[in-house]
């Protein structure tokens, strides 16, 4: 166990005019620990994690990131290029539409190469080997890297997606419903390669879904949310087979038994 | 001799919010302690606590009082009161738990599944699968199975498969929820030897079996969970 948080969160608020986005968020995640935000549509999810990422700008409160020197900085008093080295570099967020993440226009090799290119890669050959090598580890076939994601199934886009952002060794990965808009057997096998990939590189994720059986699989620790409130917080396994609130309790005993 | 295990005045119920919040007591001051070596099995009828026992030492159910200490890594955790982060760590490396069914992941094949736990705590993949493939040959898992995942296995070859991914560590504690229950009489006498061999080497074993031969030739002591249950003025 190392004994120093990646992301301190506290006190996280953000009100859009008198309605509430999300309220008073604290918590610190750890490396190589999966987080795992549930709730239902319009519980303030989706913006907690943009507060988080800094994709929106929180009303309140601070979020501290660890740099690699080892220095906590507050992301909201960084300098907008800083912010975006660091999304481009250090972190990675995959959306629910992977139309969000991708260019769709420029072919699958060229997806995955832009993030090294970001980091200062230049060799051009080499650029094109680890894409391939990563097409490979999300289960693309190589003679697809000229392709056009425009051409790839919504499974083999959201896969492109997770190469793309995985590929730069980020520290931190947000996730927005990545299974959502999915079938299950694509699903399935998006699961256990993203859950490979976070116990091979060591990942700590922030992963918002609102499918529980996700977050079971996926997740150490689970936050659910309720109206802009984190109304229940535990470990993953206690939260489900013992939640404590009504709402969670309503949550769970709604899951269809297969 | 070390007692790794001590579990004081816990008491656990259920509010039931869909159901008008009505309150379930399930036990009341729970009060035992394992020691190194010994096999302690629950025993009662069913629907008495005996899981939910298993289900708080592991974390999976809060607890609403007691303490429940876990020797780890030479100090005392209270896992009734500890972080999720540190629950984590206690099951990665002291705590062990076969439960009475096996959670499949997709895709994953059933050497893989029983290796992860070893994996887990850092060993490389060659080698925990080495042992997985050990402790499946032990357990007389069909070699053709070992490459599937565990999904489509019947009972007794899930079961099995849970066996052995609780036994492959050295957890010093380890809980056992009917891990018997669906095998034929030669797995269980090889599940038997199996915990046999954990008593010798010092893990503190804690278990619900309902077959009764296996509970003889395993149990140092029987904990009668009814002594603990809320609604024995009922019952008696």
């Amino acid at each position: 166990m190392t004994d120093t948080p990646l992301l301190k969160v506290s006190g996280v608020s953000k009100f859009y005019g008198s309605r509430i986005g999300c309220k008073d968020v604290s918590f610190e995640l750890w490396p190589g620990e999966v987080l795992a935000i549930v709730g239902e549509s319009g519980s303030g999810k989706t913006t907690l994690l943009n507060c988080l990422s800094t994709r929106l700008m929180p009303t309140t409160g601070s979020v501290e990131y660890r740099m690699r020197d080892g220095n906590f900085r507050d992301l909201y008093h960084m300098s907008e290029a800083e912010r975006r080295f660091l999304m481009r570099t250090d972190w990675g967020f995959v959306h629910q539409n992977p139309a969000d993440g991708l260019r769709m226009t420029v072919s699958a090799g060229a997806n995955v190469g832009e993030r090294l290119m970001a980091v200062g890669d230049r060799h051009y050959g080499k650029i094109r080997e680890t894409a391939s090598d990563w097409l490979t580890r999300v289960e693309i076939g190589t003679d697809r890297i000229d392709d056009q994601p425009r051409a790839f199934s919504g499974g083999m886009r959201q896969r492109l997606q997770i190469a793309r952002n995985l590929v730069t060794g980020p520290r931190l990965v947000f996730m927005d419903e990545p299974t959502g808009g999915l079938d299950v057997s694509v699903q399935a096998r998006l699961l256990d390669l993203v859950r490979g990939l976070v116990n091979d590189l060591g990942l700590s994720a922030i992963v918002v879904t609102h499918d529980l059986a996700v977050a079971r699989l996926l997740s150490h620790r689970m936050m659910v949310m309720k109206d802009g409130h984190v109304i229940e917080h535990g470990l993953t396994d206690r939260v489900l087979d013992d939640p404590r609130e009504p709402y969670t309790q309503l949550l769970v005993s709604s899951i269809l038994q297969v | 001799m070390a007692t790794p295990l001590v579990v004081s005045e816990v008491f656990k119920s259920f509010t039931m919010h869909l159901r008008d919040g009505i309150n379930l007591p399930v036990v009341n001051d729970v009060s035992f302690s394992v020691a190194s070596g010994e096999c302690v099995v629950l025993g009662g009828p069913s629907g008495i606590g005996k899981s939910s026992i298993l289900k708080m030492l592991y974390g999976n159910y809060a607890v609403d009082a007691g303490q429940i200490l876990v020797d780890h890594k030479d100090r005392l955790v209270d896992i009734a009161r500890a972080d999720p982060r540190t629950v984590l760590d206690v099951r990665r490396h002291t705590l062990g738990y076969v439960s009475q069914f096996l959670r499949t992941v997709p895709r994953v094949s059933a050497l893989d599944v029983v290796a992860e736990p070893l994996v887990a705590r850092g060993i490389a993949a060659a080698e925990a699968r080495e042992k997985a493939a050990e402790l499946l040959s032990k357990l007389n898992l069909p070699r053709e199975l070992w490459t599937l995942p565990p999904a489509t296995f019947s009972g007794g070859e899930q079961q099995r498969v849970n066996i052995a991914r609780g036994f492959i560590t050295s957890h010093r504690i380890l809980l056992l929820d009917e891990p018997t229950a669906s095998l034929d009489a030669v797995n269980r006498r090889v599940v038997v030897e199996m915990i046999a061999d954990k008593k010798r080497e010092g893990v503190a074993l804690l278990g619900i079996f309902h077959d009764e031969e296996v509970r003889e030739a395993v149990a140092d002591r029987v904990l009668d969970v009814s002594q603990f249950s809320p609604r024995k003025a009922v019952a008696a």
